[in-house]
This record gives C-alpha cells, structure tokens and sequence, in this order.
C-alpha cells in the first residue's frame, strides 16, 4: 500500500507524544518520593529513553516484530537490517511505525520504577530494563501485535495487555529481591512534593492521547473513536476516585484524583478504539473502584509497591482487558453484543502474559541478584539515592 | 530548666524521633539547616567543575526540657543519630540554661509551661 500523509503526519505527533510521557512519569513518580530520592527516581524513566530505544533499533523492534514464530520474532530485522526509507508498514513509513513503537517499549519498564523507588541500585536498574526488554517486552509484544499466536485474537487497542499488565505484575515480582523500603510503615514515607506529581499527571494524560489514538496508525475515524474515550473514562475514573475518598477519609485529595486519571488512563487503553464513550465512563468507574480497592489490599498485606505501579497499572491493566471483552462494540464485538467467545480470548491473553511476566521478571531479579546485587546497602539507602547513586541533590540550599 | 539544641544527619532524624518516643518525649520542634563542622562538607563534581559544597544539609532538633528529663533525652539523641556506625558528622547536641516558659493560651510559667 501507499503512504499517506496525513496518517504519517498523526503517527509522528503521536510518537512526540507518547515520548512526552517519560518526563510524565518522572514528575509523577518524583513528587511521591521522598526529597532524598527524587533524582534517582526522575532518572529511572529518563535512562529508559536512553537504554531503551537504542536497544529497540539493534533488536527489540527485531524480537517483537521482525518475521518469527508464534512465540517471538526473529533476528532478521535486527539493526533495523533490511528497512530503508521507502519501506511501508500499512499506510505509513517503516520507520514511523518503528519509532512509534519504540515509545511503547521506553515507557513499560519506566512504569516498573515505580515499585522499586528508593533502594535499588542504578546500575542493576539499567541491567534490569534492559533485560526485561528482551525478555518479557519483546515477546509479548510479538504474541499480541507482531504476529504472534494472539495476534487477531485477544483485543488490545493500545497496550493494556502488553504494556501495562507485563509492568504492573513485574513490579509486583520485583519485590521478591527488593523488599520494602526502610522505615516502611514506621517512618513517614510522604510524598515530598505533590505539586509535580499533579503536573506530571497531565503531561501523562497528554501523552497517552498519542499513546492511544495514535494506535490507530492511521487519520481515520478509529482514532478519534481512541481520543475521545482517552479524555472520558480518565475523566470518570478521577472522579470516581475522588467520590470513593471524599465518602471513606472525608477529604478529595488532590492525589486522589490524580490517580484516578491515571487508573482511567490504564483501563481505557486496551478498549480505546473499539468502545463508545458512553462505554468509557463505565470501564473509567469501574476502574477507578477495582484499583482503589487494590491499593488498599496491597497495603494491608504490607508490600511495598511505593508508587502503585502493580496496583494501578497492573490492576488498571487486568480491568481494562477485560472490560474490552464486554464492552467492545466498534470494529469488535464483545460480550454485551453476545460475543462470549471474545472475554474467554481476553481472559485467556490475560491469564497468561500474568504468568509469563512474573516467570520472566522473577528470572531476571535473579539473575542480577547474583550476579552484581540490586539492592543498595543499609546506609546507602538511609542517606538517600540521589547522593549515593548519582552524587547529586534536587534541592539546594 | 533546660533549652536543647542538637544538630544531626537528616537521614537520622526518623530514628531519633523514634528514641525519643520511646521514652515518651513528644514534643520537640524540628528545622532544615545547613552547616559544617569537623566534616568541612565534601567535595561536589558537577558538570566536570568541582565545587566545594561546603554546607552540608543538617536537622536541627530543639527542646525545651526539665532538669530531670535531660540526660534520658541526651541519651536518646545520641543513640538515634549515631546509627550502627557513627562516623564523622553525626551531630552535636547543646545545652542551653532556659530563664523561662510561658503557655500562652493559660499563661501558665515555668516547668508546668514546657
């Protein structure tokens, strides 16, 4: 097929996009740390620009996308060996499609930093998203999107499955090695600055407009049907949040409904193109309660997801999955068109990247593990990651 | 009556607030400050230029205590900001004679005002 334009023109705004997500999420997760830490954490998502995309070039997009079979892709296209300027993916060039998806893959391991803020050391950090890019990105990726044996079968408009299940259960897995944070339920661990976290939100929200309508990979009718539930359920989902918070603590905190946004923002991703907006304010809700819920449990049962990048992204994920399967009424049918067939293909897609993502990350945790360790020494954490790992501070007197 | 000031490591200010409850202190008031002592700060590359950052971030804790309570509360400080290791820069603790304390919602004076 031939170029055109204006899908071109929309895959690379949204690519910029999706990349502006990365600063997103370094503000998000920054303004929840402690001040000690606030660097460390911004520099998780800011090295996963760095790391990420140069091993996308020299053989994620390969593993993921590349000619394989049903479980991952091959090694043909690694180095980007055989795409010139004038390959065409559907109705854009080669290269377009590989940068837009080299965003997706920078931002899922960043969203596992969020579990593992303030103790794990910088260099096993670096060895970890680059290892997990390989192993549990990359294949999942090729399962749902490259050709894989879910490819056509599990719905995934923009990576509910891929991107946000892997990361939310593989920070779950990740604590196995790291464990909680020091002084965790003694000391105030307090969010030292939720104003960034607040700006952070909406660059994420801003973001993720790309990061969804841009799935459609195209200017056509499809991405508006992604753009449009991208401001809606994320819309409910913060209010949804905020009205849980205002009837349970009393008070609708600003975090709150920041988080709710982005719970919303997770939910609606797998379901963005094929559900109506008035579909979106019910998976925006449904969302927002399931991962509410979900933070609370976490925190009873004492682990230390800091940032609730499980209890989120990893819940959001699931729901959102699901919902797919029920709501899914655009170019897809779902349950509520009678569709049953499609939630047991969710349910299945679901079920088993849960399994392959913990499988995955807990062999890698162990690996580094042995090898060059991950978690920083007792003082070392005490007196903060910014000076130890980075021998810098974020505020200066 | 007493007035305390003691200076330690900001990473140490949980585990004295901790010391300090368990002998049942809970009132104190605490500040971010800069400074160095015997330290003389450290030494900062940034930017390939070297910096000497000579002020180093500290606590600042103050408490006013009765004479009784003082040494217990010594003690406290001194193990939380101490740590395991207690190398260089833990801290100085100062104690200060206090003239007098006013309760300013009761007017009440002296030790029933601390």
């Amino acid at each position: 097929m031939a170029i055109n334009a204006a899908d071109t023109v929309w895959v690379l705004i949204s690519s910029a996009l999706v990349l502006l997500m990365l600063p997103g999420l370094a503000l998000f997760y920054g303004g929840l740390v402690q001040r000690k830490n606030v660097l460390s954490s911004m520099m998780h998502s800011y090295v996963a620009m760095g790391v990420m995309a140069i091993e996308w070039v020299v053989i994620g997009y390969s593993l993921a996308f590349g000619e394989g079979n049903w479980f991952v892709g091959g090694l043909g296209n690694a180095f980007l060996r055989g795409i010139d300027p004038n390959s065409v993916t559907g109705t854009i060039p080669t290269y377009a499609f590989i940068a837009f998806q080299g965003m997706f893959a920078i931002i899922t391991p960043a969203l596992i930093s969020g579990a593992i803020v303030g103790r794990i050391k910088f260099k096993s950090y670096i060895a970890f998203i680059a290892l997990w890019g390989l192993i549990v990105y990359a294949p999942v990726c090729h399962w749902v999107w490259g050709g894989g044996f879910l490819t056509g079968e599990a719905l995934d408009f923009a990576g509910g499955t891929v991107v946000h299940i892997t990361a939310g259960m593989s920070s779950l897995a990740i604590l196995a090695f790291l464990g909680k944070r020091r002084g965790y339920g003694v000391d105030s661990l307090k969010p030292h600055n939720v104003t960034l976290t607040l700006v952070g939100a909406g660059l994420l929200w801003f973001g993720w407009f790309g990061f969804n309508a841009g799935s459609a990979l195209a200017a056509n009718e499809i991405a508006a049907v992604a753009f449009i539930t991208t401001l809606i359920a994320p819309a409910a989902a913060g209010l949804a949040w905020m009205a849980l918070e205002w009837h349970r603590l009393g008070h609708p905190t600003a975090l709150g409904f920041s988080t709710g946004v982005l719970a919303g923002l997770v939910a609606i991703t797998p379901a963005a193109g094929f559900v109506t907006p008035m579909a979106a304010i019910l998976i925006g809700v449904i969302a927002s309660f399931i991962c509410y819920e979900a933070v609370e449990i976490k925190a009873k049962l004492g682990y230390d997801d800091s940032l609730d990048a499980f209890g989120v992204h990893g819940v959001g994920g699931i729901t959102g999955a699901l919902l797919t399967g029920v709501f899914a009424s655009v170019g897809a049918t779902g349950l509520l068109l009678g569709n049953s067939g499609q939630l047991m293909t969710q349910f299945e897609g679901v079920v088993l990247t849960i399994i392959y993502s913990i499988a995955g990350t807990l062999l890698i945790g162990f690996l580094i593990q042995k090898t060059i360790g991950l978690k920083v020494s007792e003082s070392d954490e005490n007196i903060g990651l910014d000076k130890t790992q980075h021998g810098e501070a974020a505020y200066n007197i | 009556m007493k007035y305390l000031i003691a200076m330690i490591r900001p990473e140490r200010l949980d585990a004295v607030k901790r010391e300090l409850q368990k002998i049942e202190v809970n009132r104190l008031t605490v500040t971010s400050v800069a400074g160095y002592g015997a330290q003389k700060g450290h030494l900062e590359i940034y930017k390939a230029m070297e910096h000497e950052a000579n002020l180093l971030e500290k606590i600042k804790i103050e408490i006013a205590v009765e004479d009784v309570f003082l040494q217990p509360i010594i003690e406290a400080i001194k193990t939380g900001a101490k740590g395991n290791d207690g190398y260089i820069g833990s801290g100085k603790i100062f104690v200060l004679p206090l003239e007098d304390a006013i309760r300013i919602r009761t007017n009440e004076t002296g030790p029933d005002a601390i």
